[in-house]
């Protein structure tokens, strides 16, 4: 809470630290001189930051995160309107994550050393490493340009016409969005079942004579997933600004690219709105993660 | 002819000691980019626009007939000033953070706060609200992608610092009156320098891609320089007449990044096996 409060306070002076008077740059140049004079009046210009912060505040508990000069509707109905892509986009990211990324990561761990092995991590790190925007672009040229069995751009609601068929339109996107973070994911795995493989009560329960494969599963997978689990959790956060660039470079109506279009168009209201959207929604998914660790994991309890 | 501290370091990694040579060859290449260089980056010749690659252009030319292998090549020249920069500032603002936070408790309350508060925004969204007050530029990338990894360096530092502080050789040094300068300077620095180095092949790679990102989008480097990122956003919409202007900047990035991330990865096993645990999670 203290943590939000604060960030809070970052989003509230960003405005304020852009150059120039901050009622006229959230009007934008085309407002009158009695427009920021109103608005000034409004915000309370001349009151200490304190007093205005807790104007602002209080503004955006009522859900009044300002208007868009571009668009002049209120910026929360801009943001309503783009969560239904992100949210779906990070959904579906995240089922490519977690079906290729744990059962490759665990077929590399019980193979380690091997060939196999190798090539995979190998594969993995440069995956890695490659930017998402670049690995979108090749999707579109393959699977859109050339195949055409994939659309490359734009995504109507599923509530729409043609219903939960156009989820199609994401499949590329969630795809390249998902190739780094399934590597790491990959790589993470692997490394956690390694780490628990070595574990005393392992060897336990293979002294014990229980099937490899019932080890596997029942004593290294499950105290792995704490960790992986925790990892996929920090992900789906991630996701939120990486989908950023993807949603650009695949033209969806979603949060991210609402933020690059504002930045570009300079429309601050909107650009304030979102990041705070954004910030409060990272919160919020760590502190899942937290107490989702605290009850996959008896040893740790929750003051 | 290799030096026998990178061949202990490298010895049976083959894959980081491939790293090591591609990261070399790009800062050679970005340090002599006008003479390694076939022709001038920004050269325009219209009638040779969009060729395939070929003999007189090995990565074929560009919307403007501009020769890809040059424009790639120069690009590697911003790719090195901006991992740099965003690695001096990165590490020197951390370091900075992290030791004064651990040696004066009531000043590390303030800026561990202050550093979680950071941490609390994504990190690319935190680069793009600095760009957004900043403008764009190069200097400007710098800082927006510095401040992102000053404050994961700062966690780290801060991590190790206390560690380091509570061992009992520093106290040792405390209790027979060592000032604090000299705990700093003679102890915890010395002590630091390991995780730094590693720290910083990660902080270089991140660099790379949040870069790119910030190019692509139009909000980094001004469009008229040459970076890989800039010129995978300009061939963008030549992506089925010429798919080979995305194939050389993209790669380019990748390879970079995979490189540092390699080195990075093998340098902390050999440094320090046990400083897994600091990095385990990334610093994206």
């Amino acid at each position: 809470m203290p943590t939000l409060l604060a960030a809070s306070f970052l989003v509230f002076i960003f405005v304020r630290l852009i150059p120039g008077d901050p009622a006229a740059v959230l009007l934008g140049d085309a407002a009158t001189p009695e427009e920021v004079a109103n608005l000034r009046g409004e915000m309370g210009l001349d009151a200490p930051l304190a007093v205005q912060y807790v104007h602002w505040l209080r503004a955006v508990g009522r859900g009044d995160l300002g208007r868009s000069i571009f668009f002049q509707v209120p910026v929360l109905e801009l943001i309503v309107d783009g969560l239904e892509t992100s949210t779906l986009l990070a959904l579906m990211t995240m089922v490519w994550i977690v079906c290729l990324g744990l059962p490759i990561g665990m077929l590399a761990a019980a193979r380690r050393a091997s060939r196999f092995d190798q090539i995979l991590s190998g594969i993995a790190m440069f995956l890695a490493s490659v930017p998402t925007f670049w690995v979108g672009l090749y999707l579109i040229l393959i699977f859109a340009a050339t195949l055409g069995w994939l659309p490359s751009s734009g995504y109507p609601s599923i509530f729409g016409d043609g219903g939960l068929a156009n989820l199609r339109h994401l499949l590329l996107p969630s795809a390249a969005l998902a190739a780094p973070n399934a590597a790491l994911i990959i790589r993470l795995t692997r490394a956690i079942m390694l780490d628990v493989a070595g574990e005393d009560y392992v060897r336990t329960a293979r002294a014990k004579g229980v099937h490899p494969a019932l080890v596997v599963v029942r004593h290294v997978f499950r105290n792995a997933l704490l960790t992986v689990v925790s990892a996929l959790g920090f992900t789906i956060a991630a996701l939120i600004s990486e989908a950023v660039v993807t949603e650009t470079v695949f033209a969806l109506p979603g949060v991210g690219r609402t933020v690059v279009q504002s930045i570009l168009r300079r429309d601050y209201p909107v650009i304030q709105g979102v990041i705070l959207m954004i910030v409060v929604l990272y919160l919020v998914m760590n502190l899942i993660v937290d107490l989702l660790y605290a009850w996959l994991d008896p040893r740790v309890k929750l003051r | 002819m290799i030096p026998a501290p990178l061949k202990r370091l490298f010895a049976g990694r083959h894959l980081a000691f491939a790293g090591f040579v591609t990261i070399l060859c790009i800062a050679v290449c970005a340090l002599f980019a006008p003479w390694v260089a076939p022709s001038d980056p920004n050269e325009i010749d219209p009638p040779a626009r969009l060729l395939p690659p070929g003999a007189a252009h090995p990565f074929g030319t560009d919307h403007f007939g501009r020769d890809t292998l040059s424009r790639v090549i120069h690009g590697s020249r911003m790719a090195l000033l901006i991992g740099v920069g965003v690695v001096v500032l990165a590490l020197a603002g951390g370091v900075l953070c992290g030791v004064v936070s651990a040696i004066f408790p009531r000043v590390g309350l303030v800026l561990m706060r202050a550093v979680d508060v950071l941490m609390a925004f994504p990190s690319l969204l935190l680069a793009l609200a600095l760009i957004v007050i900043l403008g764009r530029g190069v200097e400007n990338s710098i800082v927006a992608i510095g401040a992102v990894y000053l404050t994961t360096t700062a966690r780290i530092v801060y991590g190790v610092s206390l560690r380091l502080n509570s061992e009992s050789w520093v106290e040792a040094a405390r209790g027979m009156g060592g000032s604090t300068a000299r705990i700093v300077f003679r102890h915890l620095l010395p002590n630091l320098l390991s995780p730094l180095f590693v720290q910083a092949s990660f902080v270089f790679a991140f660099a790379q891609l949040q870069a790119a990102s910030l190019d692509f989008l139009g909000l980094g480097v001004p469009p008229e320089t040459p970076t890989w990122g800039n010129m995978l956003a300009e061939s963008r919409i030549y992506i089925t007449r010429a798919p080979w202007l995305l194939l050389f900047p993209g790669l380019m990035i990748a390879l970079s990044a995979f490189s540092l991330n390699v080195v990075g990865d093998a340098v902390r096993d050999r440094l320090d096996p046990r400083l897994k645990d600091a990095f385990s999670t990334r610093a994206r």
